[in-house]
């Protein structure tokens, strides 16, 4: 479940970088005039992104500002999107899918392994406040679970093994290869490949 | 097996890369401008009589979709939505597209606006797919500088600019007026329907939604003619599709297989088989989750497509299949299922919101073995509650899937729970349940 509890310290302002000004303006300029209310969503991951993971309060009344739109119209949608974490997470924000496809292939001996190796409860800082886990409901990558995100990139076809590799990499503040781990960098069988060979050997 | 020739998607292993360069080596953008200059009536009446039916679930025929979209524009713009907010457990076959065929993805959305006499579109990407946005969004960028999209396309003076707009991690957008609802802004709780899209879908003027997988089909099928996709596969059910074959195989993958391809013929010959051989097969959910999973019996001789899924009382859906073999707790995986539902609800309507919740409570319980004899019937009477008594289609979709689990493995569930209420064994111990309920036979 995803972290929809408001955080106790909230920040007293929230402003956005030039950086994310110039990112917001061009998605707002993506909309009709006058729907300028459609780019909240990519406003609160903007700000979500610049916030070190997580949306402050302060934040959305920014973007209900910047949009011209009710306060409470963002909040709904910061706290109806799973995506939007409210709380702090940890600067390597680790999501386990555990939905069926994933289930089938062993994605609980990677919760295991979160469990050992970042902090026994999901959401909790592992003891160097870099990392955090969660388990979410299916990522779209079936053909090649168990797999889990780690920011914005996905890790594929994982075992226990490979899943502690990646999070030693992490501790030491290396971001490791994303992508498949079973040495396939698609969706195509392993070693039973019987289609479209022709542009295989191409 | 399907000859390799007659596969819309050549680059779905990431071959020969997704740039514009490799693109067009494929036949991407070749004579584009040229089906546009048929006209708008050729484009439709070749998409109807090529029979291709929406990729992303409900199988609409999309020829047919796309003549609903009002003939002349009025004083409301059209829009051309794209639905690439793939969240079926099961179902990856989109994501492919994005990342590896984009450009079959852009052309089609062209032909697309065209057609429905849309100048905006807008990609639904749903958040989690960051990375392949992004190689969309590239893609995107290298069609506008070959003037391929934007303003006087292709110079056939058809202006049409593409937007991408992420997601945030809503299952229920996947359902068309959701998305509408969260492309402008709102939360994605779905509307009523009708007035359909078609009519009034976003800001309230005409849409035409499609999934990614029917319009990136769309430009071979007008190149190679309608004749040659509607001579793949048996009538009303033609052309080819992406299946994604996932759980206890030996070699899942995605595969581009024609319709009505046997099941046994997918599992075996593309995904190398159940894990522990044929023989070891429990159940197979042809369609994503929200299809009924259906017993080794009838996956012998099943074919997937969409008629056929429908006469075996399932569906293909997004033909996300999953294949789960006999060293599996069948009621834990329709459990996990359940919560995924219960999690996924928008919490617009009553039965899907809080049956959503039970349904998954009962199940942990008959997958725990703690639940009575008599739970069973009453879930099954709790799915025929939510299903049809909800806006959208969500109800059917999160209920479905616990009715082919009574349907089919009903023995098992009973054997597992076997016991009585403890009410009737235990009548004098007056604190364990309410007195009135001793009353009834059946407490």
């Amino acid at each position: 479940m995803s972290v929809k509890k408001i955080h106790k310290d909230q920040p007293e302002t929230f402003e956005f970088s030039d950086k994310s000004l110039e990112a917001a303006n061009k998605i707002v300029s993506n909309y009709p005039d006058g729907k300028q209310q459609s780019a909240v969503m990519a406003l609160l991951y903007i700000a979500q992104k610049q916030n070190e993971n997580w949306i402050p309060l302060q934040a959305m009344k920014y973007i209900a500002k910047f949009l011209d739109m009710p306060y409470i119209k963002v909040y709904e949608v910061a706290t109806f999107y799973s995506m939007y974490n409210l709380s702090p997470v940890g600067k390597y924000f680790f999501q386990v899918c555990t939905t069926t496809p994933c289930m089938l292939r062993g994605a609980y001996d990677l919760v295991k392994v979160c469990k050992n190796k970042i902090s026994e409860k999901e959401n909790v800082l592992s003891k160097d406040g870099n990392i955090s886990w969660m388990e979410v409901e299916c990522l779209g990558a079936c053909v090649n679970a168990p797999m889990m995100q780690v920011n914005e990139d996905y890790y594929e076809d994982l075992n226990d093994k490979k899943l502690e590799e990646i999070i030693e990499t992490i501790y030491q503040n290396k971001i490791p290869k994303p992508g498949s781990y079973s040495g396939r960098i698609n969706a195509e069988p392993v070693n039973n490949r019987k289609t479209l060979l022709g542009n295989k050997n191409a | 097996m399907l000859k390799d020739e007659d596969r819309i998607f050549q680059n779905l292993y990431n071959d020969s890369g997704a740039d514009i360069e490799s693109a067009k080596l494929r036949n991407d953008w070749n004579g584009t401008k040229e089906i546009l200059e048929k006209g708008r009536e050729w484009i439709i009446n070749e998409v109807k009589s090529s029979e291709l039916r929406g990729r992303g679930g409900a199988g609409f025929p999309t020829g047919l979709k796309w003549s609903f979209a009002p003939k002349e524009v009025g004083s409301r713009p059209h829009y051309l939505v794209i639905n690439a907010d793939e969240s079926e457990p099961g179902t990856c076959k989109d994501r492919d597209i994005l990342r590896f065929e984009p450009h079959k993805l852009i052309e089609g959305c062209l032909i697309a606006s065209y057609a429905v006499n849309a100048h905006k579109c807008y990609i639904y990407i749903r958040g989690e797919y960051f990375n392949e946005g992004q190689k969309l969004q590239a893609a995107i960028d290298e069609a506008y500088k070959n003037n391929l999209i934007g303003k006087n396309a292709l110079n056939s003076g058809w202006d049409l600019d593409i937007y991408i707009h992420y997601g945030a991690g809503a299952y229920i957008c996947g359902e068309e007026t959701a998305l509408l609802e969260s492309l402008e802004g709102k939360k994605g709780q779905p509307r009523l329907k009708p007035p359909f899209p078609a009519l009034i879908g976003l800001y309230g003027c005409p849409t035409i939604i499609n999934n990614v997988e029917t319009v990136a089909a769309v430009p071979t099928i007008l190149r190679r003619g309608a004749k040659w996709f509607s001579s793949l596969g048996r009538p009303k059910n033609t052309g080819t599709k992406i299946y994604c074959i996932s759980g206890n195989v030996n070699n899942p993958c995605n595969v581009e297989e024609e319709m009505g391809v046997p099941l046994k013929e997918l599992i075996e010959t593309h995904a190398g088989g159940v894990v522990g051989g044929w023989d070891n097969l429990k159940a197979v959910i042809p369609g994503g989750s929200s299809m009924p999973m259906l017993p080794k019996e009838i996956c012998d001789n099943m074919k997937m497509d969409f008629d056929a899924c429908v006469e075996n009382k399932t569906g293909l859906g997004t033909a996300g299949i999953v294949v789960i073999n006999n060293d599996q707790d069948i009621i834990k995986c329709m459990a996990r299922i359940a919560r995924f539902y219960k999690h996924e609800s928008c919490g617009q309507c009553t039965p899907c919101r809080e049956g959503s919740g039970w349904m998954w409570r009962m199940l942990e319980r008959m997958a725990a073995g703690e639940a009575t004899a008599d739970e069973v019937d009453m879930l099954f009477d709790v799915t025929k509650q939510i299903e049809g008594h909800t806006i959208c289609a969500f109800g059917e979709g999160s209920s479905w899937p616990v009715q082919g689990l009574i349907r089919h493995f009903k023995d098992e569930i009973l054997e597992r729970n076997k016991f009585d209420p403890i009410v009737k064994k235990q009548k004098n111990i007056p604190y364990l349940v309410d007195q009135h309920l001793l009353e009834k036979d059946n407490a």
